[in-house]
């Protein structure tokens, strides 16, 4: 009986796994993930130390939490910093360094921050003090907009006028084109968003792979679905294709999930949007609709010109668009640590920096 | 992030007019909303994403991998190697 996560860390199929990238490979690829789960794993099981020296993995964007734009940060903090205010946020979110601190420093001064599993949890909890405004931060990609559209889209239905969203949704493809086109970009192949997909499927993606000459293979997130999404990507790469293909078929279809696009589309509208550490990118963002004006907390809450601050020592630009490594960074695990990141690759555990840190790559990576 | 965790559907039930679940992680149970895999059935695993379903996991899907790499293993044994092996995903 399958459980579907203890049998996709078994360790004889990544060897099997591996041995067959070993035999398929004849030169050098630089590979893409795009994910922040996918890097999680790459550095949690160390993947790329057993993998041959002939596939170098580059991390990726696909960090919400890391992308989300140092001014929507400092917008959150300054709702959250009214009275009478109930700021419900992902847990991910809390530590995560605006221009002035974060969301739990203002927690400890008094503010009436609350961590939530789910935007309907926020939406609860407006239903249960109406007295109160309840903002949710609706951060993510597209696997958290169904969620986060469900509740606005709830509040809307059951008139729970007192619940807010402060949007700030980033979207996976626009990014991936950013990266194809920057100057001096490496990679030749990605490792495609399975969650993501989960939601949109693949065939915005199809154009992206048959313009720019790349594969991209949607991918999953325990090792041997990462190793499954390798093999897949170096062997199109070996034989000169460049495709889209599905390595993660137990949960994505190629539609994706047509009620959750569906809604998407009733709730949100495409919008240009800010990634923090990279810049605007045209038509990445997801914002609400005008129908739903009465929840969108940017509209019910005037916080005025915002400036921002970010640290000068931050390289996580460069390492969001796959340029640099979190070690060839001179304030990596000194001036910047999980517990006092500088920038958005170390706030997330999901963050490239942060994954690097949490599992020690600090010294090998300085003798290399 | 966008971490989904697979879950077990134990139980369904309406409110708000939406469709909800128990939903078992091995042996932790938590509610999620159901409403976008609407087809689903007690027993059935779903992908669970900040308390949502993102979708239905497919069974005979989340076999092809190990299919293969038995193959793959029959081939070794064989002393046939890759060269002869279908690419996962390709029928």
């Amino acid at each position: 009986m399958m459980r579907y996560v203890a049998e996709y860390r078994d360790g004889a199929a990544v060897e099997k796994l591996i041995a067959e990238i070993r035999r398929t490979v004849t030169r050098k690829w630089t590979l893409m993930e795009v994910c922040g789960g996918q890097t999680h794993t790459i550095v949690k099981y160390g993947l790329d130390s057993i993998l041959p020296d002939a596939i170098e993995l580059v991390h990726g964007p696909g960090c919400p939490v890391c992308v989300t734009p140092l001014e929507m940060i400092d917008r959150a903090h300054a709702i959250a910093q009214r009275p009478n205010v109930i700021f419900c946020s992902f847990g991910d979110m809390l530590r995560v360094p605006g221009s002035k601190g974060d969301l739990l420093a203002l927690k400890s001064q008094g503010s009436d921050i609350r961590i939530v599993y789910s935007p309907l949890d926020a939406l609860q909890i407006a239903k249960n003090n109406p007295q109160s405004k309840v903002v949710f931060f609706a951060i993510g990609f597209e696997t958290t907009a169904p969620a986060n559209a469900m509740a606005v889209f709830q509040a809307r239905r059951l008139g729970i006028k007192n619940f807010s969203v402060l949007v700030s949704h980033v979207l996976v493809p626009p990014v991936i084109t950013a990266i194809l086109q920057a100057t001096g970009n490496r990679v030749q192949g990605f490792l495609g968003p399975g969650h993501v997909c989960t939601v949109m499927g693949y065939t915005e993606y199809e154009p992206i792979a048959k313009f720019y000459r790349v594969p991209i293979v949607i991918t999953g997130f325990e090792p041997v679905d990462m190793l499954e999404g390798i093999l897949q990507t170096v062997r199109q790469l070996e034989a000169g294709q460049t495709c889209v293909a599905n390595a993660y078929g137990r949960a994505v279809a190629r539609a994706g999930n047509p009620a959750s696009k569906k809604l998407l589309d009733e709730v949100f509208e495409v919008c240009d949007r800010q990634w923090r550490g990279i810049g605007i990118i045209s038509k990445s963002g997801l914002k609400l609709r005008y129908e739903f004006h009465a929840h969108d907390a940017e509209r019910l809450f005037e916080v005025g010109a915002i400036e921002t601050h970010e640290s000068p020592h931050c390289i996580s630009g460069q390492i969001l668009k796959g340029l640099k490594k979190p070690a060839q960074c001179s304030a990596f695990g000194t001036l910047c640590t999980p517990q006092t990141p500088l920038g958005a690759t170390m706030v997330s555990s999901e963050g490239a920096c942060a994954a690097y840190h949490a599992y020690g790559r600090i010294k090998a990576e300085e003798t290399t | 992030m966008c971490l989904a965790v697979p879950g077990k559907v134990v139980e369904t039930y309406r409110e708000n007019d939406l469709l909800m679940g128990k939903i078992d992680f091995g042996g932790v149970r938590k509610c999620a909303c159901l409403e976008h895999v609407s087809d689903v059935k007690i027993g059935d695993y779903v992908l669970i994403h900040v308390g949502f379903a993102l979708s239905r996991i497919d069974e005979a899907e989340a076999k092809r991998v190990f299919e293969y790499l038995k193959e793959v293993n029959q081939l070794d044994e064989l002393g046939e190697l890759s060269e002869s092996a279908r690419p996962i995903g390709q029928p």
